[in-house]
């Protein structure tokens, strides 16, 4: 969302439910979306955005852009009907779209051996004759590249690609969810030593591309630029009670 | 006037709709070479090409998904569900994700799409073929909800569904497909939101959806004979609702009959009658009447689907309970 544009403003008045924020507060923490950037919505229901990805990929084919619609979603997703519905479209027509899907091991709180017999979600693709590629989702470099290739691949109308992104959250499902329940608590600390933002950052000065000041620069001016975001949605209006009633149609 | 099949009305409206607008495309089971399981689609893969008129898999959260996600990027899709039965595979899509996006992300998501499905009985298609569901969908703010009963409405209320900005619920009926009504060969757009009198009359009014309206007009015709005068109206649009329509004829008649193919319980008519209850109470002579399917799945059997599902002489016998009363 913020590499495609976003600003923390409209995204921390969306938490605050504010009418500021990018769904004027009726959408909430779930469903930040700016269709003028190309952020169609995050979705609420489990892979019920993967559909609607190959539409959007289906309706800029169509009016002849060179967009492509890309789908992030998770391991839960990959057993909901509408997963295998939308890629099962998406790879007949060969559309313009890239199917992400970060795999942490946990849906929700059930580990991968408990809902799917697969190892890997990427063999999935096999099945609906398009590629399926595993990264590992804490090298960004990998997933740039990976990324860089299916997005090519789409635009050139040679189809969707299936990314697994093998990954972890690091706090539990939802705020709050200390993940002591499910075994999340035990996984997740080799994990953390892989936080790229962390990791990432060592290779930029490594490869001295950029010094370690930038870095902590950069760092400040996120921390300030958020600080600011919230003090700003914390400011904000909350909607009118009026706003309940509008932008449900268009026009009746 | 010329006369046409309200399946051909239908074509009608996609064919101008489609000639007149680039983003406007059809997808659904089975809509191209074969032309729709009633023959709703025929002639225009021939006309508008695959890119337009696209065949889907069967996979019915899959095609209102692709609907929706093409309506966000600006096209206007127009997507079949071969049976309304089916909608039950894609309510997610249908009710979480079209009905929502609008107000979900703040008024700014284009949803202008038409869904175009057909349901009732009548065909001996058992009870996954045969539903009448629209209640389901009126019960979801963010829905248009359209149910034509003649050719001439048919096509009028499709143009304006494919011109709405709003998600347009659009249930056409199978044994009205086959039906013959005059339309003109000017253009008409009927407006959403607007019911027709389809009968004047003075001692009671009759509130009929699809496939009911062509009864019960058939039932006040034999009414006439022994000195009855019903008011047939069909509001057409389910949601938004020509309530005015409505009450205006309650309160000239003083008595209201609701038919709809529909099971009686929690069925649109439910809705019609609160209304009356509430903005005609006092204009009412009689308690509101309902006339709908019985309570049970669709049969197989013609005899025992004929049984269950309304008639002429079953409108009949509700309005002559109704004059008992008085």
């Amino acid at each position: 969302m913020i590499a495609k544009g976003l600003q923390y403003e409209g995204m921390f008045a969306e938490l605050y439910a504010r009418a500021t924020g990018y769904c004027k507060g009726k959408g909430g923490s779930m469903h930040i979306a700016d269709q003028d950037l190309g952020v169609l919505g995050a979705n609420g229901i489990v892979g019920g955005g993967i559909p609607i990805a190959a539409g959007a990929a289906l309706g800029l084919r169509l009016k002849g852009e060179k967009h492509v619609a890309v789908s992030f979603f998770g391991d839960g997703a990959s057993n909901e009907g509408a997963f295998h519905e939308g890629i099962n479209i998406a790879a007949t027509w060969k559309l313009p779209a890239v199917f992400v899907c970060e795999n942490n091991g946990f849906a929700e709180s059930t580990p991968r051996a408990d809902h799917q017999a697969v190892q890997d979600i990427a063999d999935r693709a096999k099945a609906y004759g398009m590629p399926g590629i595993v990264v590992d989702g804490m090298e960004p470099q990998a997933v740039y590249e990976v990324a860089g290739e299916a997005i090519a691949r789409a635009r050139k109308g040679e189809g969707p690609t299936l990314i697994e992104a093998k990954t972890m959250r690091f706090l539990g499902h939802y705020v709050g969810d200390p993940g002591t329940a499910y075994g999340h608590d035990k996984e997740v600390g080799k994990w953390l030593k892989r936080d790229p933002i962390i990791t990432f950052a060592e290779v930029l000065v490594k490869k001295k591309w950029l010094g370690k000041k930038s870095i902590d620069a950069i760092h400040a001016k996120v921390n300030e630029e958020m600080e600011e975001a919230i003090e700003f949605a914390r400011k904000s209006p909350e909607p009118e009670l009026g706003d309940a009633m509008t932008d449900i149609y268009a026009s009746v | 006037m010329r006369e046409i099949l309200y399946r051909e009305a239908i074509i009608e409206a996609l064919d101008e709709e489609m000639a007149r607008d680039d983003s406007v495309f059809l997808l659904g089971e089975d809509i191209a070479e074969f032309g729709g399981s009633y023959k709703t689609t025929v002639g225009l893969l021939e006309k508008y090409g695959a890119a337009r008129v696209r065949n889907t898999p069967i996979s019915e959260q899959g095609i209102i998904g692709t609907a929706l996600g093409s309506a966000l990027v600006g096209m206007r899709p127009v997507a079949e569900l071969m049976y309304i039965d089916f909608s039950a595979v894609a309510m997610d899509q249908i009710v979480n994700q079209v009905a929502k996006v609008r107000y979900m992300f703040g008024g700014k998501a284009n949803t202008s799409l038409v869904i175009r499905t057909q349901g009732g009985a009548g065909r001996s298609s058992a009870a996954q073929h045969a539903q009448s569901l629209e209640a389901w969908f009126v019960h979801v703010p963010g829905l248009k909800v359209v149910m034509p009963s003649s050719a001439r409405d048919a096509k009028g209320l499709l143009k304006a569904a494919i011109r709405d900005d709003d998600p347009v619920f659009f249930i056409e009926h199978k044994l009205l497909y086959l039906e013959r009504g005059a339309v003109s060969e000017e253009e008409e757009i009927i407006p959403i939101g607007v019911a027709e009198v389809k009968r004047e009359g003075s001692d009671l009014t009759i509130v009929a959806t699809s496939s009911m309206v062509g009864k019960s007009l058939a039932a006040a015709k034999e009414l006439e004979n022994e000195g009855v005068s019903c008011e047939v109206i069909d509001p057409r649009t389910l949601f938004p609702l020509d309530t005015e329509t409505i009450l205006g004829s309650v309160r000239k008649t003083g008595r209201l009959l609701i038919t709809h193919e529909a099971v009686q319980r929690c069925g649109w008519g439910a809705e019609i009658a609160a209304l009356a209850a509430k903005d005609a109470f006092d204009y009412l002579d009689a308690p509101i009447e309902r006339v709908c399917a019985k309570e049970t799945p669709v049969p197989f059997s013609p005899k025992l689907e004929s049984y269950v599902i309304p008639d002429k002489d079953d409108v009949i016998a509700g309005v002559r309970g109704m004059l008992e009363t008085v």
